[in-house]
Order: structure tokens, then sequence, then C-alpha cells
């Protein structure tokens, strides 16, 4: 498991693709927190991280179109089969690279409180517990772009169909309005809009709970649409 | 070595192998022969564990590859029909990361990665991107990938496809020299590259055994040349045999002609 996510964690960065994620992440912390902080004078920096929330929708299908669809496409998932690893290994060495790699961005994040905290009163519990917040919640859409990824053997298709499905969730609570019926199951569906709660400095158990099962059928989807193509 | 009972695979309503049974034992170089679509590589990934099976069993060196598939993997070294490569990663990481799936340990590793990349005559581009090399050198990669830790099987899914003829030449050497630490299969649909480096030779067509026995064995029963027992075999008649095996031969030596 470790050789996978070391291989996968490399594989990033010897590509484009994990300096681009990285990059995008932290060029929109840079803006809001340029213009929520500095030129806004909140001190707040968990409002950056609330409001950086929806390029989610855009770096996770960048981040995981290629995780297993490549493999797919250049055959390569043959070997991962054939060498003794359990499919368990596998998707989970992914997923912890993966996880790695959101982690590089998130913790340049978070050295932000402490830099504004030299010219403001900052609260650096509120904004951790925001940070954490977005990580899991991260996490729980990585999660679902893996699953997706491990669909299809075509990345375009992979990421087209993440970002639908991202966008549909972050515009679910919104959505709820106007549906006839089913308006508070579709907007409890909403995950992006959980993370207001770690903004406004709650650190709802449940809400970490909701993250963290997401991501864990996630991955056990994922094991099982892999297992399921090897007995079809 | 390789034990296989009643095996079949069904895709839909096709079935790519149907009720296939045969015994690899220990030390020989078998040769898996039969025309494209036959079922060869369908077979190899259920061995290995790639594919389930929809029925049937396959028995590694006394480990289901089913139930024990962990243990049944780690006796098998294989090259799919297309070598399974990274093409970002540089020939050395590649081979590298390999060994430490396989649990190779972190003292030797080194030495055996050199031992196989010698074998292989792939020390020369260990340094190298796995997307800048040639054909033959990516077939020897994939080979050596299924070299490391040492496996006591090693199955090879159509290892010269693509090659020119000095490189298929090389190949064959470097069969032999396996076949003779280890077990080795190979599949191929070039009867003459069976006969070069096989004793044992497996016919499959549609999906089923329809030979298995040594080259001199299969002529003596058969009395004709093996070309001829191939092509009845596989389900072409008489008059249309001949015809198709001077086409054949001469498509082959044409071939190796363009090449």
């Amino acid at each position: 498991m470790l050789a996978i996510f070391k291989r996968e964690f490399k594989s990033y960065f010897t590509s484009m693709t994990g300096y681009a994620f990285a990059a995008f992440l932290l060029i929109f912390t840079g803006i809001y927190t340029m213009s929520i902080c500095l030129m806004g004078y909140y001190s707040n920096f968990e409002y950056v991280v609330g409001n950086v929330a929806f390029i989610f929708l855009i770096i996770v299908p960048v981040l995981t179109m290629r995780v297993f669809a490549e493999e797919r496409k250049q055959k390569t998932d043959q070997l991962l089969y054939a060498l003794p690893l359990s499919m368990t290994k596998i998707v989970l060495g992914k997923y912890l690279a993966l996880l790695a790699i959101f982690a590089v961005p998130v913790a340049v994040m978070a050295v932000y409180p402490f830099i504004l905290s030299f010219f403001g009163n900052v609260s650096i519990k509120i904004s951790f517990c925001a940070i954490f917040g977005f990580f899991l919640l991260g996490a729980a859409l990585i999660a679902i772009g893996m699953f997706i990824s491990s669909l299809t053997e075509s990345q375009p298709l992979a990421a087209a169909i993440c970002f639908l499905v991202l966008l549909v969730n972050y515009l679910a609570d919104g959505l709820s309005a106007y549906v006839p019926f089913g308006a508070q199951l579709l907007s409890d569906t909403c995950l992006f809009m959980r993370l207001d709660q770690f903004v406004y400095g709650v650190l709802d158990l449940s809400v970490v709970a909701l993250f963290v099962s997401v991501a864990a059928v996630a991955v056990f989807l994922t094991v099982q649409a892999l297992e399921k193509r090897r007995w079809s | 070595m390789i034990n296989v009972k009643n095996l079949t695979k069904n895709y839909g309503n096709h079935k790519a192998i149907d009720d296939l049974s045969f015994t690899i034992e220990k030390g020989n170089v078998y040769g898996f022969l039969g025309p494209n679509g036959a079922g060869k590589s369908t077979t190899m990934n259920i061995i290995t564990g790639c594919l389930a099976a929809s029925s049937g069993q396959v028995n590694i060196g006394g480990f289901d590859i089913f139930e024990d598939a962990m243990k049944a993997k780690k006796l098998i070294g294989y090259l799919p029909e297309i070598p399974p490569l990274y093409p970002d990663m540089k020939v050395i990481d590649y081979l590298k990361f390999i060994a430490e799936v396989k649990g190779v340990a972190k003292s030797g590793m080194m030495e055996e990665l050199f031992d196989v990349m010698e074998k292989t005559q792939t020390t020369d581009v260990a340094g190298r991107v796995i997307k800048n090399l040639s054909k033959g050198y990516r077939q020897r990669v994939g080979i050596a990938q299924a070299l490391i830790g040492d496996p006591e099987i090693i199955i090879l899914d159509e290892p010269t496809v693509g090659l020119d003829p000095k490189q298929i030449i090389e190949i064959r050497d470097l069969i032999r020299e396996l076949g003779k630490e280890h077990t080795v299969i190979l599949s191929s649909h070039i009867l003459s590259e069976i006969s070069a480096v096989c004793n044992h030779i497996l016919i499959i067509s549609d999906g089923k055994l329809v030979a298995d026995d040594t080259a001199e064995n299969l002529e003596k029963t058969y009395g004709m040349d093996l070309e001829t027992i191939f092509l009845r075999l596989t389900g072409a008649t008489d008059t249309f045999a001949e015809t198709s095996a001077e086409a054949v031969t001469e498509e082959v030596s044409e071939d190796a002609g363009n090449l």
C-alpha cells in the first residue's frame, strides 16, 4: 500500500496536475484573503475558507479524473490486479495519496491566519476549525471524484461527470426551493453547506461524521466498482 | 504447479473459454497456441487473477487463485499483452515500485534489480523515461517487471508481437534462458515461435483445449507436421488448411520482409 501511495504521490508532482491543483487553490485563497481580510478589513480568515470552497467544483475533478481512468487507459490496471495486492489496499493507497496532495496547499493555507494575526485580532481557533472542515469536505469530495474515475477509462468524461455531480450538490440547497416535493431531503444532501458550521466556529461532530462517512462509502464503492470489472 | 479445472468464462452469451482443464508441470516451457480470439489472453488473465472466471478452479502451487489470491499471485510473474508500464516513470523507478509492491526486502533490492535488468538487457535504459523507449525495450521492461521477486512461474502473453526479427530472436533466447530456472508459459498465434522455444504445446480453439502434448508426440500421434495439426485442430478444413497454410506462410514471410 505504501508503494502505491508513494508512486501515486510522485506521479502527480512529475506531471503538472499536482502543481496546477495546488496553484489554483492557493490563487483563489490569495484573492479572497486580499478582498476580505486586506481590503475588507475583516480579521476573520474563516470567511476566506468559506468562500473558497466553491473552487472544489473545479479542482476536485482535475485532481481525481486520472486516478483510475488513466490506469485503465494505459492498461496498467492489469499490473495492479496481477500483483499480490488486495483491491482495498490499491484504492486506499491511491486515496491517501490524493489526500496528501490536497494537504499540501491546505498546509500553506494554515499559515495565513498566523500571518494575518500580526496585523489584527485573528481567532486562530476558529480559523483552524474552518480549515479542518474545509479539509474534511475536500476529502469527501475527492473520494466521490475517485469513485467516478473508477467507472470510466476516459479522463475528460470522468472530469465532466465529477464536475456535474459536485455542481448539483453545490446547488442542491438553492434548488430545493424549486422542487415540488423532497425539498428538505435535497437540501440535506448538500455537502458544501455543511462547511458553514465550521466557518461559524462550531465543531459539529455529526458533520465530521457525515464527511468521513461519505468518504468511506465512496472508497468502498470504488473497491466494488473495480472488483465488478474483474467479474464482468 | 498450475492446475486448471473446468474453467469457463462467459461474456454475456458468448463463451470466451469453455470447460478448460490442464496441468502445468514444474520446469517446462509451455506454449499456449491458438488463433486470435481463441481465448488465450482470457485464460492467462484468469490464471494470474486479473479476471474472475464464471466457473471452474485455478490452483497455483497449492493455492487457489480466488481464495488464496495473495499467496498464489506471489508465485507468478505476468506480462500482459500490452506491457503495463507507467509512461512517465523512469525504468529504474518503475522496477523499484514493482519490487516494493512484491515485497522484495530493501537490503537485497538494488542487487536484484540490477540482476533482472542485466538478464533482460535493460541496464542501458535504466535512467530513461519509459515513454521515450522503443517497443523492444518496453517489452523487455515488461518482462523485467515479471521477473522481479523471482517468481516460480512466468506467464508471457504474446511477448514478441510488434518486435523486429532481431528483437524476436533476442526475446526467444531470453525465454529459453528463463525456462532453465522457471516454469514459463507463453502464448502466441505464431506456430514457429512456439515450436522454437517450447517443449510442451497447448492448442486452444474457440475456448476449448484441443491438444496438450509435446511437439514430437503431437507429430507422432497425428502423423503430420505441426502446422497442419494446428490448422486442422483450430477448425480449418483439409483443403482450406493447405491453401491457408500457404497463405499464412506467405504472409509471415512478407511480414518478416517488411520488418
